[in-house]
């Protein structure tokens, strides 16, 4: 075991360290409450292990500039909150189709607009699915607490670098301003390294968007010999557009496919408490901290109340929701909105058992006890008390 | 073993670094220990809290309610903070800012923390540092010796022997009080 | 443009271009390649960014590291690539439309912080690729199909408005005045900090159809008409500059740190202070 130091840290800080980690060498981003830290602590560190931090002039350029340092070879990140996601959905989409690895962090506020900026919500559930225009797969994970958002941080990088696809991870303000123990290691040096396959052919055999098995194409950094297109536009393997609906759909298949056929390696989920459980509480982020209280509460009242807390919130977890509704009578789904992943935990459940919404998006956390009562509410209702 | 703290009063007391303080204090003593605050224009100015829960056991929930301490540095803070405490909460109030509280009946003790500060250290800019120290004295929610290292570790350089006066007076101000009560 | 440079940089199969006939879009990129060939830059070593429209089409034709982006904003994605590795010469290409429409933010901010591009600006006074929508280089009083009453809005002229930024390098020349492209190009490249090169250029089709001088001939005669040399231009008065426009290299300063040679200052202080 390499040294380690225990430290009182703020989950946005933890951010940084699990980024420098992982190895992110360039961070292009603008300020915004309240992920700032994010962009101040990587303006710090960044350039004392030699990598690059830029504070470019838009949000919409952070991006851009995280592509362009991604193409140069680096691992490669931003961060920012609801109005700022909102503007980089262009470049997520070009970071999409080109396959550019990256990491885009969302501290979510209220919203929509500048709603509340210091509150805590996951009104952007939808949108970092949907956010940028036509079909499109990325990976969206969300930590609940400080320590994970130094190791989800390391596994947004892996992700982003493993299956060359935009990655976001997605916080709240409980969880990005809150100070916790982590214990991290003294060096970086034998933290594990997870980096985009690179091509070993000779340059005049490379095809950038050849895929092998896979479905995740082997990726040159500019300036190492091998010359290759990148583009936008619906393209074949070689990278060049083509216009054909046979291409489209071929483009589209095996963007989806490089994605769902690893599924089980890119959805986890952590179960509390599930085994004996005859009801279930889905929450996650900062929400499911109420959450695990919630449910000792409920044990101590007899109630066999259990927590599935998915940590990839997209692709959904559909196999693991759906054996959970087998296993218990009713689910309770909490989120800090007015109901978005819900609509996909109904849409797996499909009737097996009923599926209540505790939706909160008052600028507060739910209590403990707020979350218990509705439990007892939902239970009442599904008869089981 | 569960301590819960709310420290209220104005942006620029410096109650957000104690509430830090505290719960590094608590690390060092080998317990668990969440820290969170009020965010923005409020911590620059405005009324200010900063929430701290200490436990020997995993603490989930991160925000406070219904603290078990709540200091208050200001009477903005406690006309705004308070409405939470019980009969059970320990309120410490700074007597050269607070003149009523009403947090549904719980406990008061009124103490000169800034007048204190300004005594010993020469500053009002102490106030935080003797506040921590009555704080701990009163509770015994972290060890002396752990609160006194998180704080020289926090500190700028060449305060250290303002801020260690500063907080052996908090001390003495809560033993002091123990011994009235 | 020679036949062995066709050869050795454009990309086999990707031709014919889709430019219409007249159109000075492939004139332009031949100066650039051109330029490059003479500065005798390793293929490997260039990279070439370009955003959206019938100009940025050009990165899918030339044999080098080469991506056509989002429409406006290849100059952040070159300068993330600059930073990863300073060593590439990066050649941006962008239409008027990309590159001081919804591009206007980034040009200036690259300008600003002087990063070594070189910025290839095809002016060819109108949106070309979506059928001939004015644009901030559109003269004023032209017709444009979002312009069916003449434009009002009066022009930028993107070289005083890249050097006023802080761009350290600024030049003009048109798809008529090949060789004197050609070499401001390479001036460009040459330049340490960011460059920005007009390319003033002829959209026969959706320019000229609509203005009256649909002939690509015409509109080559009219760049010959109205351009004057920088050195000729220094001694016109107002009245008899009125209409015209001077190429050449209009500015050049290297008093100003190149970016990314400034950036290894900040990871040499961040290094000292964490040693």
């Amino acid at each position: 075991m390499a040294d380690t130091k225990v430290m009182l840290m703020q989950g946005n800080t933890a951010v940084v360290e699990g980024a420098i980690a992982a190895g992110v060498r360039f961070y292009g981003g603008y300020p915004i409450t309240p992920s700032t830290e994010i962009a101040e602590g990587m303006a710090k560190r960044l350039p004392m292990v030699g990598g690059k931090f830029m504070q470019t002039e838009d949000e919409i350029a952070g991006l851009g500039t995280v592509i362009g340092a991604s193409l140069g070879g680096l691992k490669a990140m931003t961060a920012t909150s609801g109005p700022g996601f909102s503007l980089k959905q262009e470049m997520i989409g070009l970071a999409c189709n080109a396959e550019v690895p990256c990491v885009i962090v969302d501290v979510q506020r209220v919203g929509p607009s500048t709603g509340q900026p210091t509150s805590p919500s996951q009104g952007d559930v939808m949108q970092t699915k949907w956010g940028t225009h036509g079909d499109h797969w990325v990976i969206v994970v969300s930590p609940s607490s400080v320590p994970e958002c130094f190791t989800l941080t390391q596994r947004a990088v892996a992700l982003a670098e493993t299956y060359r696809v935009p990655v976001i991870m997605l916080m709240d303000e409980i969880v990005g301003h809150m100070r916790e123990r982590i214990e991290i290691p003294v060096s970086y040096d034998d933290v594990p390294q997870v980096n985009r396959a690179r091509p070993t052919c000779p340059p005049e055999e490379y095809l950038a968007y050849r895929a092998g098995e896979s479905g995740v194409p082997e990726m040159a950094d500019f300036g190492s010999g091998y010359r290759w297109h990148v583009s936008g536009l619906v393209h074949d393997d070689t990278g060049f557009p083509k216009s054909s609906g046979k291409a489209t759909m071929e483009a589209e298949n095996r963007l989806r496919g490089k994605i769902m056929n690893h599924r089980d390696e890119i959805i986890q989920v952590e179960r509390h408490m599930l085994d004996d459980a005859e009801f279930a509480i889905i929450a996650f982020g900062g929400a499911a901290r109420t959450a695990y209280d919630a449910v000792e509460m409920a044990r101590a009242r007899g109630l066999k109340v259990g927590l599935l807390r998915p940590i990839t919130i997209w692709p959904f977890a559909t196999h693991e929701v759906r054996e959970l509704a087998r296993s218990v009578k009713g689910i309770l789904v909490h989120e800090l909105n007015c109901g978005q992943y819900v609509i996909s935990v109904k849409a797996a459940v499909g009737g097996a058992c009923p599926v209540d919404l505790y939706a909160k998006y008052d600028n507060e956390s739910a209590t403990p006890e707020e979350m218990l009562a509705e439990i007892e509410k939902a239970m009442k209702g599904d008869g089981l008390i | 073993m569960r301590h819960t703290f709310r420290f209220s009063g104005t942006g620029g007391q410096g109650l957000i670094t104690a509430g830090i303080i505290l719960a590094e204090a608590a690390l060092l003593d080998g317990n668990l220990a969440v820290q969170s605050q009020s965010y923005g224009p409020e911590a620059r100015g405005g009324s200010s809290k900063a929430e701290v829960i200490i436990s020997d056991e995993p603490i989930h929930f991160s925000r406070v309610t219904c603290p078990g301490t709540l200091l208050v540095m200001s009477q903005e803070a406690a006309d705004k903070f308070a409405h939470d405490c019980t009969e059970e909460s320990l309120v410490i109030t700074d007597s050269l800012f607070v003149s009523e509280v009403n947090a549904n009946g719980a406990k008061r003790i009124d103490l000169d923390i800034t007048r204190t500060a300004t005594r010993v250290c020469g500053k009002p800019l102490f106030a935080n540092i003797v506040a921590l120290g009555a704080v701990a004295g009163l509770t015994n929610c972290v060890s002396e010796k752990s609160l006194e290292r998180a704080v020289l570790e926090r500190v700028p350089k060449g305060t250290e022997d303002a801020n260690r006066k500063a907080l052996a007076a908090g001390f003495s101000l809560a033993s002091e009080a123990q011994g009235k009560a | 443009m020679k036949e062995a440079l066709v050869e050795k940089y454009f990309r086999a199969g990707h031709l014919p271009h889709l430019w219409c006939p007249g159109c000075g879009n492939g004139t332009v990129l031949g100066a650039i390649v051109t330029a490059i060939d003479n500065r005798g830059i390793d293929k490997n070593d260039v990279a070439f960014i370009s955003g959206i429209g019938c100009s940025s089409r050009s990165s899918g034709y030339v044999d080098f590291n080469t991506a056509n982006t989002v429409h406006g904003r290849a100059l952040p994605i070159a300068t993330g690539l600059k930073m990863a590795n300073p060593k590439l010469n990066v050649i941006v290409a962008s239409g008027d439309g990309d590159c001081s429409a919804i591009g206007g933010n980034h040009l200036i901010h690259a300008a600003r912080r002087n990063v070594d591009l070189t910025l290839i600006v095809f002016n060819n006074s109108i949106y070309g690729m979506t059928g001939g929508q004015y644009s901030p280089l559109t003269p004023v009083g032209s017709r444009a199909t979002t312009a069916p009453y003449l434009t009002i809005e009066p022009a930028f002229d993107i070289l005083d408005l890249a050097r006023a930024a802080g761009a350290t390098f600024t030049a003009r020349a048109t798809s008529y005045h090949v060789p004197l492209l050609t070499s401001v190009i390479e001036k460009g490249i040459a330049h340490k900090g960011f460059s920005v090169i007009e390319a003033v250029t002829a959209c026969p089709t959706n320019f000229g159809r609509q203005n009256k001088i649909a002939a690509p001939a015409l509109m080559m005669a009219w760049q010959r008409d109205h351009a004057v040399m920088k050195a000729k231009w220094d001694t016109m008065t107002d009245a008899e500059r009125e209409g015209k426009f001077p190429v050449g290299v209009l500015s050049e300063r290297n008093d100003v740190k190149e970016y990314t040679e400034a950036y290894d200052e900040i990871i040499r202080r961040a290094q000292g202070v964490s040693a």
